[in-house]
């Protein structure tokens, strides 16, 4: 069977979210999707223009086969990202939503407080929710009971390239979420986001690290096979992989005798 | 506390002496300390703006290349000024606009405004600066709180440079659409200030100094500040300004902060500065900043030359002013054909001379074949 990703009503194959931020210029996110294979791709509210013409605007460089992940960045409460995810909406941008409540400019650190308050509004309306959170194994569930469709903890700090600074506690939100963990932030390297593969994360989403590359096409190809090599070495689940729990020969069956 | 009394314990500091002092070992630990996320200290960007880093030029601007690259990525965003008053109560010494020099003075009416948003939308700019001088008589709060709503059909954002406001006045314009604020202080040195405001509501060193304050309290998401380098010695303005970020980044920490660096060139109105910033200390000045504080949001406008911004691309800059006309209804009002034209009409009254004239597609074109990405809309009011 194939190994799809579900989130909302929606399935995809490939596992790597990707960003429109930071491109020299918005004319290398179409070859970028094509070499990533990504089938996802996030793009800030605030740089949509619906008055641009076609070549400036973000959207005309974004094939149709590929989903919109619109998110709210610039929301600094709930109430703000709820309104933002609105015009989304009403842009024609999809019914995927992104929600980035940032209380921390300089490293655009989310505030899961009220991440969870746009998070209950957003899913009752019918929007297919995607959290950024700082990685909190107690949000992970109520945003799980709000309403949201994955959960997207933080590997480190945004355009960081620090990799999974948060390891444990991602860890531990692989192990109890019931939704899909999507990594988000902070993966510089394609060996980070098979280091978060690996470790049993759903997806990543990578934007800096593909945008401000030197080749940004060639990053993402780079990026697309780190996530499919992460994901098959986690379903062959590799000797001494932490979630490798069931062992097929038990080694102390004979003390049930 | 307030930044009046961080700035306070400042103004008797031995600058020149701190400066002289710094050594080379001083400077290279300062920038080895830069980047990655580590934060520098106020004695850092003191060592990165001393005589002594003018050695290091090059390596400051290659990690502050590469600090910028990473938080902001290949991008400038652009922006448009547009006067809708030159009125002023001020006495500024050093200002065109000031209250004893003898022009006439124009304010728009609210149909002028929305001609010239208008034709400054059509240019493709979506961030629009409004400003006046200070004369709340002549531009009372409603009129500026018509003139906000008006330009947010026009623009996705909407940024106010007119005079220090209390935080109520800004709860108005925040509320009528307005999202940022830019406020100079002119010049930090506080002995300095008040020789150069003899008169007028400006002579409030402190009020000025509280105005970001204000206006981040009221709800203004952003915020752009300055010293006005010509006023005071560069370096210790630039250092002042720096810790000024740093002090509304830190209380603030849901507001983006920028910086900008406004410089005078000759005699504007009156007096002529006494310290000219040169090319290379605008440059130390931008990296010193940028290694200081790598989320900040530089400025420049189009006081500086054609052939200097484009440099200043890949040196920490983040936001550009392009297609300006800085003088009262430049664009349309008083300049019918002025768009289309390089420089302003020599007959009106400009704040500060451009000498970046190239159209918006001039600049634009520039940023491409820098390996930028031009970006005009980069907020959304809602």
């Amino acid at each position: 069977m194939e190994d799809m990703l579900t989130l909302g009503q929606k399935t995809f194959s490939s596992r790597l979210l990707t960003g429109t931020g930071k491109f020299s210029s918005k004319s290398l996110i179409g070859p970028m999707l094509e070499a990533s294979r990504s089938e996802m791709i996030t793009v800030a509210l605030r740089r949509v223009d619906p008055t641009a013409g076609n070549e400036d605007s973000i959207l005309a460089h974004i094939p149709d086969s590929v989903t919109l992940l619109p998110n709210t960045s610039g929301a600094r409460t709930a109430n703000e990202a709820v309104r933002i995810a609105r015009i989304a909406r009403e842009a024609g941008c999809g019914e995927f939503i992104k929600i980035e409540v940032i209380s921390d400019m300089q490293f655009l650190l989310p505030d899961n407080h009220e991440t969870l308050k746009a998070t209950e509004v957003l899913a009752k309306e019918g929007f297919t929710v995607l959290p950024y959170m700082m990685p909190d194994i107690t949000v992970s569930r109520q945003l799980h009971d709000a309403g949201a469709a994955a959960v997207m903890p933080l590997g480190s700090p945004i355009g960081s390239n620090r990799g999974l600074e948060m390891r444990a506690m991602i860890r531990r939100i692989i192990d109890t979420s019931r939704l899909p963990v999507i990594v988000d932030a902070g993966i510089g390297k394609p060996s980070q986001a098979a280091e978060a593969m690996e470790m049993g994360a759903d997806a990543v989403l990578v934007n800096t690290a593909i945008a401000t590359a030197q080749d940004p096409v060639m990053a993402g190809e780079a990026f697309a096979m780190a996530v499919e090599a992460g994901r098959m070495a986690f379903l062959a689940e590799l000797a001494g992989q932490h979630h490798a729990a069931r062992a097929s020969s038990p080694l102390t069956g004979f003390l049930r005798e | 506390m307030s930044f009046l009394e961080l700035a306070d314990q400042y103004q008797a500091f031995d600058f020149p002496g701190y400066f002289s002092g710094v050594t080379e070992h001083d400077v290279t630990t300062s920038l080895n300390r830069a980047g990655d996320m580590n934060r520098l200290g106020p004695t850092d960007l003191l060592n990165l703006l001393s005589p002594a880093a003018r050695e290091f030029l090059e390596p400051m601007a290659q990690k502050a290349r590469d600090i910028t690259l990473q938080y902001f990525g290949r991008t400038i965003g652009l922006y448009a000024p547009m006067y809708i008053s030159d009125f002023c109560a001020n006495h500024c010494t050093y200002c065109g606009f000031n209250a004893v020099t003898d022009f006439p003075r124009t304010k728009l009416t609210l149909a002028e405004i929305e001609q010239e948003a208008k034709a400054i939308a059509g240019l493709g700019i979506r961030h629009i600066l409004v400003l006046t001088g200070e004369a709340p008589a002549k531009t009372p709060i409603d009129y500026l709180e018509e003139a906000v709503s008006i330009l947010t059909r026009y623009f996705s954002s909407v940024a106010l440079e007119m005079f220090p406001m209390t935080e109520a006045d800004y709860c108005w314009l925040n509320a009528a659409g307005a999202d940022s604020l830019t406020v100079y202080q002119e010049v930090y040195n506080q002995k300095l200030y008040n020789e150069v405001h003899p008169k007028g509501p400006k002579s409030d060193y402190a009020f000025r100094l509280l105005t970001p304050e204000r206006g981040a309290r009221a709800g203004l998401r952003a915020l752009n500040i300055g010293p006005l380098f010509g006023l005071g010695e560069p370096m210790s303005e630039a250092f002042m300004a720096g810790l000024h970020a740093r002090y509304l980044e830190k209380e603030f920490p849901n507001v983006e902060v920028s910086l900008s660096l406004p410089r005078m060139t000759r005699a504007e109105g009156g007096i002529a500065p006494k310290h000219l910033l040169s090319d290379t200390g605008f440059v130390q000045t931008m990296l010193a900043w940028r290694l200081f504080m790598p989320r900040l949001g530089i400025t420049v406008s189009t006081r500086e030359s054609a052939g200097f911004r484009d440099r200043l691309i890949h040196l920490g800059a983040t936001r550009f002013s392009a297609g300006s006309k800085t003088d009262v209804g430049g664009y349309t009002v008083r300049n019918p054909g002025a768009i289309d034209a390089a420089g302003t009409n020599p007959d009106t009254t400009v704040q500060f001379e451009i000498t970046d004239t190239r159209s918006v597609g001039e600049i634009t074109q520039m940023i491409r074949d820098s390996g930028y990405q031009p970006v005009f809309k980069d907020w959304e009011i809602f």
